[in-house]
């Protein structure tokens, strides 16, 4: 190994101890974006200056004694459509090219408050649609582990920006996988916390009903650091939970002993299992059997309509979360040749979005009409309740569910662009813990070939502390997430 | 007075009519945003990034438009479910934000009431199909030239649709049906159902069939109706022109149409090949509404007493006619007001017909509601109280009231102060009398020959000598006594 690992943690420590400055670390980010990010474009409207003006506050508060958390000092990233006051946020977006938010996400507030500089936004698919990052409107985010291969997506620039250690922190959203997925792809810790543990306030929605923010770290632990600082109760989003902020930093811990690991038994015979993931998961699930832990097989039956319930409800509810970006208030406007409303909404909304973005609009729009919302948009939330009852009787059995993040490596550049099916199907291990609300997390857990393999731990609802000591256990017996991408 | 013939129409035809109305909540904000509500601002003033529906804005429930909505199910005599669903109406329009309207589709707050309205020929029960709770859209405000502008204060106001069953049978009790509803909603306080601010508006759904038919006639629904007399107007046009369509054999086309006030004339606006979709889904941003049934007990404890039972009491328990406890139940603030002076003055047919005749015909005059009345009721009753017992003569009590109505004043005290007080000692009144006669021999004279006017006149005179304090019985009893009349 060159240098040792800079998670968080070990940044914290180098700044208590005066080894390193908050403003030292937004100079070496920047540095290391210099070097690296032309080739990979991780990140959008980068705010150096700003950035370097928060870290030299937290310093003062630092040399005044009055750290404002675990997470002062420390840069971070944030995905393009989490808005924060006064930044762009263009959710990857021609519609929304030169918007600027007057206000911030509740998880950026809390960034704030902790004393994490905002270095830059990160690229993504085009409003959270996509598992490759190649929808953006800027041009798509390259793997850092091989720049011919896509990073995942959609939060792709979030994970290449850790992996490429331009940052240890970054927040992703996840509506069916896209904080794991990118995770797995670029050999980073991605997590979806428990459906409403993170207020969406300031989060852009794809699909209100799935849409998570959560971390990307290079460990378990870094990721807790982050998802303490950003949970708990908002009532200025509905379905936030009633729960506090989480705790876990504090309760990680090394033992496994007494943990029980449930393994799917459907997950072999899920669509197209690469044999180099099929090896590296059972490789993880031998580890945690090594140090005490029991496996125990259970079965989620219904995970095979996961997918087909996912794309209905997910395109359902963009197809009216989209409505909003009309050309009418704000972001971009075309008018149509003969001037009239609905020729400004056609234009509009024809220049203003991606391909992707368009088919999502069309299914979505499509599965909610008369006469067919019944055969599509109900059926599909009858499927949420039958998963809903296959992960309850598995952790009767088990405590976290072990399976793949994604069934194979990361896919090269323009290898599925033309084929969107192929790319919905790869969602299969992801889509689950978003119809039914549970947190998951994607650990590294090794290589095929020369990429990164995922481990997706998932827990059940409001067990992400639970799920978050598992990931963090594994990666004490491990050192998967210590290898570095070849810059 | 004998009532005018039908018109052809209500004898060949039997009219089916039901009503969609729109109604403000009285909410300091608006439904999902802490915007304000506010009426006549210069636009754009009350928008928040929920109103504006910026990227990444959320809506939360505002609690006091929920209990308003229940207070109005249940005066409605609905059924309050302790659980219902928000949902997303979906279409393009400059003025809807988001591009969609949250409302309640599947699974309404309220459900399965009725109303009853004072008809000629007694009370009719109108049904009420649903309440449901819903956000108003922004204004749309056409310049003149190829703009649009978008006000988007009304964005988000909250508002109850209450959808009535196809119950009603003419313009006439459309009309009363409006009314109705617009006074037990204002009695609740769920609104203050002002049509001119567009708090209250109405669409009607309106058909002919057979008399003795089941099954309805094709309806065309009439949009936007903004006052009593358009609805009833409206709706009155619709029925005559289908009623003229049919009549020609011809056949009634489903569609939605509008009412020009102006010329009287409705207008189609779009027919059923073209209508919308609106891809309802429950809204994935909010939470099912829950309210425990222990909370909408609460609610209905705290209801006030319904103008309908307040008349019946104002009869049964008062003693009033019917007419006057109606006129005087009309609102809720009337009725306290009335209530009050009349229990502190006893008699409650005495302190209506005062009410009636005085202080509803000065609020007419100034064109004002009751809370312009600054007198306190126990004011108000001791002045009427003052006129009973003949201390005051009714005239100058109504001069003195006309001056303290609207400033309040303590009737007692002024009767003393202006010296007021009635002249009612018989012998002062006999001096008077004595000395009327004396200086107006000639009006003596004509009385004696026959012209009893003159005993006005000198009535007069004497009335004249006290400043109008005398009392009026006395002095022509004793007129007429000494006139040998």
């Amino acid at each position: 190994m060159a240098e040792p690992l800079q998670t968080a943690a070990a940044l914290r420590a180098a700044l208590d101890a005066g080894r390193e400055s908050a403003v030292g670390l937004v100079d070496a980010a920047r540095a290391r974006a210099d070097a690296v990010d032309p080739a990979l474009r991780a990140l959008l409207h980068p705010r150096w200056d700003a950035a370097r003006e928060e870290a030299a506050a937290s310093d003062r508060r630092r040399a005044a004694g009055e750290v404002a958390s675990k997470l002062d000092g420390i840069p971070i990233v944030v995905k393009d459509n989490i808005v924060q006051c006064d930044e762009p946020a263009t959710c990857a977006s021609r519609i929304l090219e030169g918007y600027r938010s007057p206000f911030s996400a509740t998880a950026i507030e809390r960034l704030r408050a902790a004393g994490a500089p905002i270095v830059a936004r990160s690229n993504m698919d085009e409003f959270a649609m996509g598992s490759s990052t190649e929808n953006s409107a800027f041009g798509p985010t390259r793997n850092p582990w091989n720049p011919e291969c896509v990073p995942g997506g959609s939060s792709g620039g979030s994970a290449a920006a850790v992996a490429a250690d331009i940052v240890p922190l970054a927040l992703g959203s996840d509506t069916g996988g896209s904080i794991r997925q990118p995770a797995a792809f670029c050999g980073v810790v991605g997590m979806k916390p428990t459906y409403g543990r993170v207020s969406r306030w300031g989060l852009v929605a794809f699909a209100s009903s799935l849409d998570q923010i959560g971390p990307i770290a290079r460990t378990a632990e870094d990721a807790a650091w982050l998802l303490d600082a950003i949970s708990g109760h908002d009532p200025r989003d509905s379905t936030s939970l009633p729960e506090p902020p989480l705790e876990t930093t504090n309760a990680l811990g090394t033992d496994v002993a007494g943990l029980t690991i449930g393994v799917p038994q459907e997950v072999s015979s899920l669509g197209g299992l690469a044999a180099g993931v099929r090896d590296r998961v059972a490789e993880a699930v031998a580890v945690f059997e090594a140090a005490g832990a029991r496996t125990c097989p259970v079965s989620l039956p219904h995970t095979r309509y996961g997918i087909a319930a996912y794309y209905l409800v997910c395109t359902a509810e963009a197809s009216s979360n989209l409505a909003r970006f009309d050309g009418v208030r704000y972001g971009h406007r075309t008018e149509g040749p003969e001037g009239g409303i609905t020729a400004m909404y056609e234009y509009t909304r024809a220049r203003g979005f991606g391909d992707e973005v368009k088919r999502r609009i069309l299914l979505g729009t499509y599965a909610l009409s008369a006469g067919y919302y019944e055969a599509y948009y109900r059926k599909a939330q009858q499927v949420r309740t039958l998963l809903r009852g296959d992960f309850e009787r598995a952790f009767a059995q088990c405590d976290v569910i072990a399976m793949p993040s994604v069934p194979e490596a990361a896919f090269r550049i323009g290898e599925k662009s033309e084929d969107p099916l192929s790319m919905y199907l790869a969602d299969v291990f992801t889509v689950s813990a978003n119809l039914v609300g549970a947190p998951g997390i994607s650990v590294p857990c090794g290589f095929d070939g020369r990429l990164p393999v995922g481990l997706q731990l998932v827990g059940p609802a409001l067990a992400d502390a639970r799920v978050l000591r598992a990931a963090h256990a594994y990666q004490q017996m491990t050192d998967h997430h210590e290898q570095r991408p070849p810059l | 007075m004998s009532q005018p013939a039908p018109p052809a129409y209500e004898t060949e035809h039997e009219v089916v009519i039901g009503l969609e109305v729109h109604c403000h909540l009285r909410t300091r904000s608006k439904l999902f945003s802490s915007a304000a509500v506010s009426y006549g601002d210069a636009p754009n003033q009350h928008v928040t990034e929920v109103c504006l529906a910026l990227p990444g804005a959320l809506p939360v429930l505002n609690g006091r438009a929920v209990e308003l909505a229940i207070r109005a199910g249940l005066a409605l005599n609905c059924k309050v479910h302790p659980t219902s669903v928000f949902a997303r109406k979906n279409y393009f329009y400059p003025d809807l934000p988001k591009g969609y309207q949250i409302s309640q589709f599947e699974e309404p707050l309220c459900t399965e009431g009725f109303l009853d309205i004072d008809v000629a020929g007694g009370t009719r029960r109108i049904g009420i199909t649903r309440i449901h709770m819903e956000e108003d859209a922004g204004k749309s405000i056409h310049d003149g030239a190829a703009t649009t502008l978008v006000d988007l204060n009304r964005s988000g106001v909250p508002l109850v649709e209450i959808v009535s069953e196809p119950d009603l049978r003419s313009a006439e009790e459309v009309g009363v049906y409006l009314r109705t509803l617009r006074q037990i909603l204002r009695y609740v306080g769920a609104s203050d159902a002002d049509m001119e601010k567009g708090q209250l508006r109405c669409d009607a759904n309106v058909s002919l069939r057979r008399p003795g038919e089941d099954r309805l006639g094709t309806r065309r629904e009439i949009k936007n109706l903004n006052s009593f007399r358009n609805a009833e107007a409206a709706v009155r046009t619709e029925i005559e022109n289908q009623a003229e369509r049919l009549g020609a054999g011809g056949r009634v086309v489903q569609a939605t149409v509008g009412y020009e006030a102006d010329a009287g004339r409705i207008f189609v606006m779009r027919t059923k090949e073209n209508a919308d979709d609106y891809r309802y889904f429950p809204d994935p941003d909010l939470i099912p509404l829950t309210v425990p049934e222990s909370r909408i007990d609460e609610i209905r404890k705290a209801l006030p007493e319904l103008p309908g039972v307040r008349c019946r009491r104002f009869v049964e328990t008062l003693g009033l006619k019917d007419e006057d406890a109606r006129v005087l139940t009309a609102s809720r603030e009337l009725a306290d007001w009335f209530e009050a002076a009349a229990a502190a003055h006893g008699s409650a047919q005495t302190v209506a017909s005062w009410t009636r005749r005085d202080v509803l015909g000065a609020l007419n005059d100034r064109d004002v509601e009751i809370d312009a009345v600054a007198l306190a009721p126990a004011a108000f009753a001791a002045l009427v109280k003052m006129t009973d017992e003949g201390r005051v003569t009714p005239r100058n009590a109504r001069d003195l009231l006309g001056e303290i109505l609207f400033e309040g004043g303590d009737p007692e005290a002024l009767v003393r102060e202006r010296g007021l007080e009635a002249v009612s000692d018989a012998g002062e009144l006999e001096a008077l009398v004595d000395a009327a006669i004396a200086t107006n021999p000639r009006a003596v004279a004509s009385y004696a020959s026959g012209d009893k006017k003159s005993l006005n006149f000198l009535m007069g005179q004497v009335m004249k000598q006290t400043q109008g304090k005398a009392d009026p019985g006395s002095v022509r009893e004793i007129l007429a006594r000494k006139l040998g009349g």
